[in-house]
């Protein structure tokens, strides 16, 4: 545990450097962005005179240069001012924090069920490499890998909502239907199924793909064949030995793949309409509320960091070579 | 023996091949097999498919030709697809390189810009470009590749350093080449076969994403893409669901296809000859 | 003497593409109960693929012909045969404590529940005479040195008592000293247990103050077997006499500064 410790506060320093580079990214797309906050304001609120914009201009401090102003950003974003949605007229971060749960939802739901069926057929396929099941599953998951993930969600829509009619068509759960409680919970399940599916599919190519190499690597090492001179019994060698050790690249995996699952919920959430994190970005952009984009970006850069940082810690528990070199012998 | 060689041994690199380069000449053909825009209206609205031998595919809401629309889709898939490998791999390729060459601060702070592009999700950044530039072609392009770049950075940069201490580049170094040179005449060629192996699946995923970003409305509004014919069929996905399913197939068989050909080339290029 | 095993006319092919690369050929061999048989050999000469072969851990892709007889009945690989291999730093699984890499041998084939294995372990461990047992049981591989190592995977090897050790290179990747240390280890465990040893190595030094009898393999054939004294003092075949020839020790004149 205390090897954990020292390996959370390192990758929390070494993770500063790397916002403050994705805040002054942001910041330098907010200026490019032709126009700024007060003309978009002024956009959507009808207009106002020189004097109107001067004022909002000195108020919002947008008449500074921008050195200063990059110092504001700054500032704001570290006291957790992630400034003003022009399009929803509320603190962009009040926003991003409603939107948030649906989006961690969907993609947590996504994340563990890809990545429970994924390794748990990537273990069968791997455990007899060649054989026909291998050969189907390579095949199978290469295949769904292809399939834009929008796409397979409106066949599956097509096929469960609008020819079978079992699943319902949209939105996160029923609106305005008054349920609470266990009701709630199942509507809104129900109501997850099919946009969950549809991403959980796809990912789980990849970590079958991953984890039946990993198990063919690993099937190569000497300490299987040692196993295997120890007589012991093949489920043991398959789970224990084979499996344990080709499931380490896919905790790196998951790491790295949380930043592509964010990215994947705005399309989802589109074709599902719910209302989540990725939904709000597209709003964001077909709003032209540059500022609230931003913002979005750099909340799911900290949400991405902090992922990473979980999944090295899990990794260090599974792998005890971890900061072995920096432990006492 | 010969890359080709070593290629055409892999039954999955071959007909990812094949896919490719049927794709490749619809895409070219395109202006000759369907010489009129394809935006435009030939017949009425909604036909079903294979009703109507001149319209093999039928026709979408306004009543355009969706086989038409289809071969002409390729055409951004595809362009989009090798055009933003290519910048992807450019970019990447280089700074890993510098990066793996230089060392010191140089590597480290080059590395943290490869951290930083790697923590904000691809498709939001792809978001904010197109947003804040506006939905065009190259800017597509661009987009897709500033995402795409810190894979083959970070590669570049890893066979770097492991060829930089290789014999024939001391041998370089000791006969006064610039180290410039050296990093782009003697290490960049070597390490650039794990990167090529990679650029498959750049290319499969400059292909989804230039798809999704067009669904969402965010592409080139003035061509036809794939992605924009499913949006299209979306608002008739009940009474025409195959105006959103064909275009969506084209994307799977494309990207299997790149797919195929990637672990082909992958292959064909690994150094260990003999698999078990 | 009884016999642990005869070989009989063993020939093994591993089949690489289209071609077929032959390991072992025709080979002739009687393996006696509770001698030191050392394998000796250079590389290639089939050695290994022996070691393999006994222990019945041939890949599926190689073609035996021939016969291995087991007058005591069929042996299983962990119960009645143990092997301990070359690297100690990659035959052994690095997410896996020692403890628990030590006692699964004896739960598969002694019948022991983990609690009762674990304990064997540590028994074991002490036998080959690592310091601390208790605390090694939960460290990990990398933990330990390479002479560390490959003392634990002599007790994994041995943990269900087999009859037959065989230790291919089991020293090779050790230092001189540390290779001493783990002879002698070898040489007393196999005492006390009575249990008959399979030495595979490239040195004839080693193998000669080792082995009751010696074995020369060269190019997948047996070319010489006999004692120990017989093969190093009077070596009948040519290959075994260019091998005594050409192992180099302190009594050996200098290679190059003198004319002779």
């Amino acid at each position: 545990m205390q090897r954990s410790g020292k390996l959370v506060i390192r990758r929390l320093i070494g993770s500063i450097p790397v916002l403050l580079i994705v805040l002054v990214g942001t910041f330098f797309l907010l200026e490019l962005a032709s126009g700024d906050a007060v003309d978009a304001y002024l956009a959507s609120s009808g207009g106002g005179d020189a004097g109107l914009v001067q004022t909002l201009r000195a108020d919002w401090g947008l008449d500074q240069s921008p050195l200063t102003r990059l110092g504001l950003y700054l500032w704001n974003i570290a006291h957790l001012d992630f400034g003003h949605s022009v399009l929803l007229n509320r603190p962009i971060l009040d926003v991003v924090l409603e939107r948030l749960p649906n989006t961690l939802l969907l993609m947590g739901s996504a994340v563990a069920l890809s990545f429970g069926i994924g390794s748990l057929l990537g273990i069968v396929a791997g455990s007899r490499p060649g054989s026909v099941r291998d050969r189907l599953l390579s095949i199978g998951s290469l295949a769904l890998y292809a399939v834009p993930s929008f796409w397979l969600g409106l066949v599956l829509v097509v096929v469960f909502s609008v020819q079978l009619r079992w699943l319902p068509l949209s939105g996160i759960e029923t609106l305005a239907s008054g349920k609470a409680g266990f009701d709630r919970a199942w509507d809104i399940l129900r109501h997850l199924v099919l946009p969950v599916g549809a991403l959980a599919l796809i990912y789980l190519a990849l970590y079958l793909r991953l984890m039946r190499t990993g198990m063919v690597e690993v099937w190569r090492q000497d300490f299987v064949l040692a196993a295997r001179a120890k007589g012991l019994s093949r489920h043991r060698i398959v789970w224990r030995h084979v499996a344990r050790n080709a499931l380490l690249p896919l905790i790196t995996m998951l790491g790295l793949q949380s930043a592509t699952m964010l990215g994947g919920s705005v399309v989802i959430e589109s074709v599902f309409s719910i209302p989540g994190l990725g939904r709000l970005a597209q709003e964001a952009v077909s709003g032209r509320d540059t500022p609230l984009l931003m913002g979005i970006i750099v909340i799911s850069a900290m949400l991405v960091i902090v992922t990473n940082l979980i999944v090295d810690v899990v990794y260090a528990m599974l792998d005890p070579r971890v900061g072995a070199s920096e432990a006492s012998a | 023996m010969s890359l080709v060689a070593r290629f055409t041994r892999s039954p999955e690199g071959l007909f990812g091949a094949a896919v490719l380069a049927a794709l490749i000449v619809i895409a070219l053909g395109a202006p000759f097999l369907f010489p009129r825009d394809p935006l435009s209206i030939v017949g009425p609205p909604l036909t079903a498919p294979f009703t109507n031998w001149s319209l093999p595919l039928g026709t979408d809401r306004l009543g355009r030709d969706v086989l038409a629309e289809l071969v002409h889709g390729s055409r951004a898939s595809l362009l989009v697809g090798f055009a933003a490998t290519l910048a992807a791999i450019i970019i990447g390729a280089s700074v890993g390189t510098v990066a793996g060459f230089a060392g010191g601060l140089v590597d480290e702070v080059l590395m943290r810009v490869v951290d930083a592009f790697q923590t904000v999700p691809g498709f939001l950044l792809a978001l904010a470009f197109v947003s804040v530039i506006g939905a065009s072609l190259p800017v597509v392009v661009l987009a897709i590749a500033l995402g795409a770049w810190t894979g083959p950075a970070r590669l570049a940069r890893a066979e770097v350093l492991s060829l930089r201490e290789r014999d024939y580049v001391a041998a370089a170094r000791v006969i006064g080449m610039h180290p410039a040179e050296i990093a782009f005449r003697q290490i960049l060629p070597n390490a650039l076969a794990p990167v090529l192996a990679l650029s498959a699946v750049i290319v499969a995923g400059a292909i989804l994403t230039e798809a999704a970003l067009s669904f969402l409305g965010l592409g080139d509004p003035n061509i036809v893409t794939w992605g924009s014919m499913i949006a299209e069929g979306r608002a008739v996905l009940r009474s025409a669901p195959f105006l959103s399913i064909i275009p969506g197939i084209a994307l799977v068989v494309t990207v299997l296809g790149v797919y195929l050909f990637g672990e082909g080339l992958s292959e064909a290029l690994s150094r260990r000859a003999v698999r078990s | 003497m009884t016999t642990l095993a005869a070989i009989e006319d063993l020939s093994v092919a591993f089949r690489q593409g289209s071609r077929s690369v032959t390991a072992l050929d025709s080979v002739n061999l009687t393996i006696n109960s509770g001698e030191r048989l050392a394998i000796i050999g250079e590389s290639g000469s089939g050695k290994s693929t022996l070691a393999l072969a006994l222990a019945g851990l041939l890949p599926a892709s190689a073609e035996q012909i021939g016969k291995i007889h087991w007058p005591n009945g069929r042996p299983l690989p962990g119960r009645d045969i143990g092997m301990v291999f070359q690297d100690p730093s990659a035959s052994l699984d690095p997410v896996l404590t020692i403890g628990e890499q030590v006692a699964e041998g004896a739960v598969a084939h002694l019948g022991l529940d983990w609690k009762a294995a674990r304990l064997r372990a540590r028994d074991l461990l002490a036998r080959v005479q690592l310091p601390d047992p208790q605390s090694l049981l939960h460290a990990f591989p990398h933990q330990l040195s390479g002479g560390q190592r490959q003392r634990v995977a002599i007790a994994a090897a041995i943990a269900a008592g087999p009859v037959l050790l065989i230790a291919d290179e089991a020293t090779s990747a050790l230092d001189t000293i540390v290779q001493a240390e783990i002879v002698a280890l070898l040489r007393s465990l196999v005492a006390e247990e009575g249990m008959t040893l399979l030495f595979i190595t490239h040195d004839i030094a080693l193998a000669s103050s080792l082995a009751d009898r010696i074995a020369v393999f060269r190019q997948a054939k047996l070319v010489e077997i006999g004692t120990s004294a017989d093969i190093t003092r009077h070596p009948r075949e040519f290959y075994t006499a260019s091998l005594l020839a050409a192992h180099i020790d302190l009594t050996t004149p200098p290679l190059i500064g003198e004319r002779a």
